[in-house]
């Protein structure tokens, strides 16, 4: 296991991202999709990126992925200072985009890339949860 | 001669504005300055009859959030070719649209696109509501809260992310990243200056403190105080000099981001920056007889060879094997001043003593030991930002006067 619970710091909601996080607290990791090429867009914003139109709609996420890189931090910093080692990663979603975040509830040292994960929510106060990942059991 | 009329290039005639856009409102409390940007550049995309993916240069004030446009370029999903963050206050606009007819008239992009927004009304009395923390005017930027929050605090761990994938791909090992750390370190050795002037072994880099994996901690580039300037001239001004001067063959550059989630950790901006350069300056790979190469970590190093085309991708790891790397006879002499491995990194930003190595190399003037024969043409390149989210980067072709 993790030697130490990481910390869950606060995200800052703005007017393109108020929603996802909004939907964090409810354990529901939303993505977007846009409404003309039908690309699903990462991070989440106010025009889609790839065809640059403004009409894109929210959709539930799967939640799943697998890794497709990682580092194990030996020496975090700010309020990661007590928390290494610990792992952050890119995870590829099954929906296709590489989002970065950390893998929990594991030993750092058996995350792997190509490893299934899939996302849990930690409360980060103010209404919001931060979304992290862990392995895929059984 | 060709050098004296491109000296007398005017932008009369070479650029024309296309489109404009004034935001109409003027209390703006429900929106980012992202989305104000993207609001206005959307307006005079389309005032143009153009749409944002035509845009090839991109263009704005350092209070746009982010590391100077890079940010934007990335939330706005360009691509381009230019990039210019001249701040100059509230002429910086007027200063952008010059600057933009001189990189069409010199054939750096087609279409520019200058941005300005802010939100100072709105946000009287406090940082902007809702505009996504970043106290004080300027908002975060826009990706912060998707990436900033994962204690992925300081370079070694982003780019090692990078150096892990790589590995998983290409089966890319630490001993080979660590042969980059050696040759710069022989390198190091006859530079006065240099911080570290150690020759290290593979050992010993592998010896190191781990400190982000797969990076030890002499995979890293040294933190120093310091800094670095360039005089860059017309071909008049040049001729009447008696100092030897450098001439400027090509230059590329290109900014990488997380192009809306496609992340791929292999490759850096030099794919797209060093054919750029390459195409103005008129020469190949084989011609570049030293090569001034960012090394922030070894990783940088390994990825930006095989971008630049010095050998496939995927093979950096073997290339950098049997002192390729180490002047004067290697395949391609890099960093003969140390680099930012052991010598100089200063201010955390290492392009500046990229260009001066290069510099001495074609002067003559790099130390005997590490000098090039016959230094003809040289190419100097550099990432900023992260390898791992988002980066400029730029490539340059120096030779000879006469090259």
């Amino acid at each position: 296991m993790t030697a130490n619970p990481l910390p869950v710091p606060a995200p800052s909601p703005n007017f393109d991202t108020q929603e996802f996080w909004d939907a964090t607290a409810q354990g529901k990791f939303l993505l977007k999709r846009c409404d003309s090429c039908g690309v699903i867009i990462w991070y989440p914003r106010f025009l889609c990126p790839d065809c640059h139109i403004t009409e894109t709609s929210w959709f539930e996420a799967s939640g799943k992925g697998t890794i497709y890189t990682f580092t194990i931090v030996r020496r975090g910093q700010g309020a990661y200072r007590d928390a290494a080692p610990f792992v952050v990663a890119y995870v590829e979603l099954e929906e296709g985009p590489r989002i970065l975040t950390n893998i929990v509830e594991c030993d750092p040292e058996s995350v792997a890339i190509g490893q299934a994960v899939e996302v849990v929510f930690q409360d980060a106060g103010d209404g919001t949860a931060l979304y992290r990942f862990r392995p895929v059991t059984g | 001669m060709g050098d004296d009329q491109g000296a007398r290039m005017s932008i009369r005639g070479k650029a024309f504005i296309a489109g404009i856009y004034e935001h109409p409102r003027r209390e703006i409390p429900d929106r980012t300055l992202t989305q104000i940007h993207a609001e206005v550049a959307l307006g005079a995309v389309a005032d143009a009859g153009l749409t944002l993916s035509d845009v090839d240069g991109y263009f704005c004030d350092s209070t746009v959030p982010g590391m100077g446009g890079i940010s934007m370029v990335d939330y706005l999903g360009l691509q381009c070719s230019y990039l210019d963050n001249t701040e100059t206050g509230g002429s910086s606009y007027l200063g952008h649209v010059g600057h933009a007819a001189t990189a069409i008239a010199a054939g750096k992009c087609s279409v520019a696109l200058v941005t300005l927004a802010g939100k100072p009304r709105s946000s009287r009395g406090g940082p902007p509501r809702g505009g996504g923390g970043g106290g004080g005017g300027v908002d975060a930027p826009p990706e912060t809260s998707f990436e900033g929050l994962w204690g992925l605090a300081g370079a070694p761990y982003n780019y090692a992310l990078a150096a892990r994938r790589h590995m998983y791909e290409f089966g890319t090992t630490s001993e080979q990243l660590a042969e980059i750390k050696v040759a710069a370190s022989i390198h190091a050795q006859y530079n006065p200056h240099a911080l570290l002037q150690n020759v290290v072994t593979v050992d010993e880099v592998l010896a190191s403190p781990m400190v982000s994996d797969p990076l030890h901690r002499l995979d890293c580039c040294v933190i120093t105080d310091g800094g670095g300037a360039v005089v860059v001239v017309s071909p008049e001004v040049a001729r009447g000099l008696e100092r030897q001067t450098v001439k400027i063959l090509g230059h590329g550059e290109a900014q990488k981001h997380a192009m809306n989630g496609r992340v791929d950790l292999t490759y850096s901006g030099a794919v797209w920056s060093g054919p750029r350069a390459f195409e103005e300056a008129g020469v190949s790979q084989a011609d570049i007889d030293y090569a001034s190469i960012y090394d922030s970590f070894t990783i940088t190093v390994l990825e930006q060879i095989e971008d630049l085309g010095f050998c496939e991708k995927g093979q950096g790891g073997r290339f950098v094997l049997d002192g390729a790397l180490v002047a004067p006879h290697g395949k391609l002499p890099f960093n003969t001043d140390g680099g930012g491995l052991c010598n100089n990194h200063p201010a955390n930003r290492g392009g500046m003593t990229k260009v001066l190595e290069a510099v001495r190399q074609v002067r003559g003037e790099a130390h005997p030991a590490v000098q090039v024969p016959n230094c003809n043409i040289v190419l100097a390149h550099g990432t900023g930002g992260a390898l791992s989210t988002r980066m400029g980067s730029a490539t340059l072709i120096l030779g000879r006067e006469d090259a």
